[in-house]
């Protein structure tokens, strides 16, 4: 379970939040919603402690994230980054082994290359594509190469931010499909960042919506559509009229 | 009054830059004491510091050792003393010029791509990723780098205070009428261990610094492309002012009496 607590984060006199409170039950995918720029991002590296927040409280399992060894914290965690970075000095196959070629999961090399080819599969990639560089690849294509490194070492909590942001909607189908397994057959406890409302319906248990700085609303996905926000509700009809300014 | 308090802003500012790097450098170091240690990024460090600097280090050398030779020959020849041109070229460079060229070459080739480098990297969330995959980037990348540059730098100077000689030895031979015998026999006599020392230690000091600036610059690199120029342009002034700052240091070190 991961629970934040009235966290503050600025930039200057940029205060992207304001106060957010936030409970991610075990084994379930939060979906956030929101605003480009309104934060999301960085609500999620401050829970990986990526980002240091200002004030406020943040627990993963009843622990701090301050206190404690980083490195075991860390081990529980997956990430994929909204612009995917990946290393672009490494082959793909050592991008998605990255855990398991070093540290307290490694493992033989042939072993690592073999659990990387078949995380690749599950993206939708080839086995042809190991042994290339990242810059060869397609903006989709190295999205999916950075989904299958977030979950390669089949870790406890997995943070996806945007995971089908530039990809066809087949594949976008493929990788909802992806993320609703791992969280429901692996007991994953989830947090998603989506733009995208057939992504939201097909894989959230939960979602948030966060809007200056705060959250303004946070329920099961069967409550989306009569959430009684006029935040919510503008945004998962994409109008342009209502409470969300459209310039910002 | 509005001077005194720009200055005072200023000496803060460099006096808090100066803790900063020293912080960066006592953490840096320290990672070596504490495993794993990543020999495959150790290997390939080395790899791109030592071997590929190869060309460009010889390069230099040569030419500078030639030049020096005539200038040496021309400067002697007022006062009767074009004899010496073995013994100065060979102090000239194994002392002060077969360090500092390499340095401020190593500065140029070695500073900067390692700045370009882990500033995009830092730029493209690289870092943040390796932080997440559970690796240090102190570990993962500053350690590598700096230790191979520390050792492989002393090899590159002594390399590049042979080739330097050589320079200087073909331009006596072929253009001054030096005997290639005397030249050389003048040289190695000439020469002392604490020559060569101090030219290597320089070297190695050299070496830590051009690969720690280049690491401190990437790593605190600003967003954006703009950001990774500032970080490579800067590593690469910083490098090359400490290196001729600590090589003034070491000289006054090693042959002040
Ligand atoms: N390192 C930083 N320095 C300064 N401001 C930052 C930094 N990172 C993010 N911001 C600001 O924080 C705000 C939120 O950024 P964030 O990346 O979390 O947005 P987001 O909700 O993920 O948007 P998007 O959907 O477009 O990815 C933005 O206004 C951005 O300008
Ligand atoms: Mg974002």
């Amino acid at each position: 379970m991961i629970t934040l607590r009235d966290v503050h984060k600025s930039f200057g006199s940029n205060h992207v939040l304001a106060g957010v409170n936030l409970t991610v039950p075990q084994g379930e995918n939060m979906v956030v919603i929101g605003g480009s720029g309104s934060g999301k991002s960085i609500l999620i590296k401050s829970i990986l402690g990526l980002v240091k927040p200002d004030s406020g409280q943040i627990t993963v399992g009843g622990q701090d994230v301050t206190t404690g060894d980083r490195d075991a914290f860390l081990a529980r965690f997956g990430m994929l980054f909204q612009g995917g970075a990946l290393f672009d000095s490494l082959p793909v196959w050592q991008n998605v082994a990255f855990r398991l070629l070093r540290g307290a999961l490694k493992r033989p090399r042939d072993q690592a290359r073999d659990i990387a080819i078949e995380k690749l599969r599950r993206v939708g990639l080839s086995a042809d594509v190991a042994d290339r560089l990242p810059a060869e690849l397609s903006g989709g294509m190295q999205k999916r190469v950075s989904l299958a490194r977030a979950i390669a070492a089949e870790p406890e909590i997995i943070f996806f931010d945007e995971p089908t942001t530039g990809l066809d909607p087949i594949m976008a189908g493929v990788i909802n499909d992806l993320i609703r397994e791992i969280v429901t057959e692996m007991g994953a406890t989830a947090m998603t960042i989506t733009h995208d409302m057939t992504s939201v319906r097909a894989m959230a248990d939960r979602v948030a919506m966060l809007h200056g700085g705060v959250i303004r609303w946070t329920g099961p996905i069967a409550d989306l559509d009569n959430s009684g926000d006029p935040h919510v509700d503008q945004f998962i009809h994409g109008r342009a009229e209502g409470p969300i300014a459209t310039l910002r | 009054m509005r001077i005194l308090a720009y200055i005072g802003a200023a000496v803060l500012a460099q006096l808090a830059a100066f803790g900063r790097l020293s912080i960066f450098t006592a953490q840096a170091v320290s990672h070596l004491a504490r495993p794993p240690f990543y020999w495959r990024e150790f290997v390939t460090a080395v790899v791109q510091i030592g071997w590929f600097s190869l060309p460009v280090v010889g390069l230099t050398a040569f030419f500078t050792g030639g030049a020096l030779a005539l200038q040496i020959y021309a400067g002697g020849a007022r006062f009767s003393a074009e004899a010496v041109v073995p013994q100065i070229v060979a102090i000239g460079m194994v002392r002060e010029l077969g360090p500092v060229l390499v340095g401020l070459m190593i500065a140029a080739r070695v500073t900067s791509s390692i700045a370009a480098e882990i500033a995009t990297m830092k730029v493209t969330e690289q870092i943040d990723a390796l932080v997440t995959l559970s690796t240090h980037p102190m570990k993962y990348l500053t350690l590598p780098r700096v230790l191979a540059a520390t050792l492989v730098m002393p090899v590159l100077v002594g390399i590049g205070d042979i080739i330097g000689i050589f320079g200087g030895f073909v331009v006596g031979v072929e253009r001054l009428g030096f005997n290639s015998s005397a030249y050389l026999k003048n040289t190695v006599d000439f020469l002392q261990v604490h020559d060569i020392t101090s030219s290597l230690v320089k070297g190695a000091v050299f070496g830590f610094v051009a690969a720690l600036m280049g690491c401190y610059y990437g790593m605190g690199s600003d967003r954006g492309a703009m950001g990774v120029g500032r970080a490579t342009k800067g590593s690469v002034v910083a490098a090359a002012v400490l290196i001729l700052a600590a090589n003034f240091a070491l000289t006054e070190a090693f042959f002040s009496t």
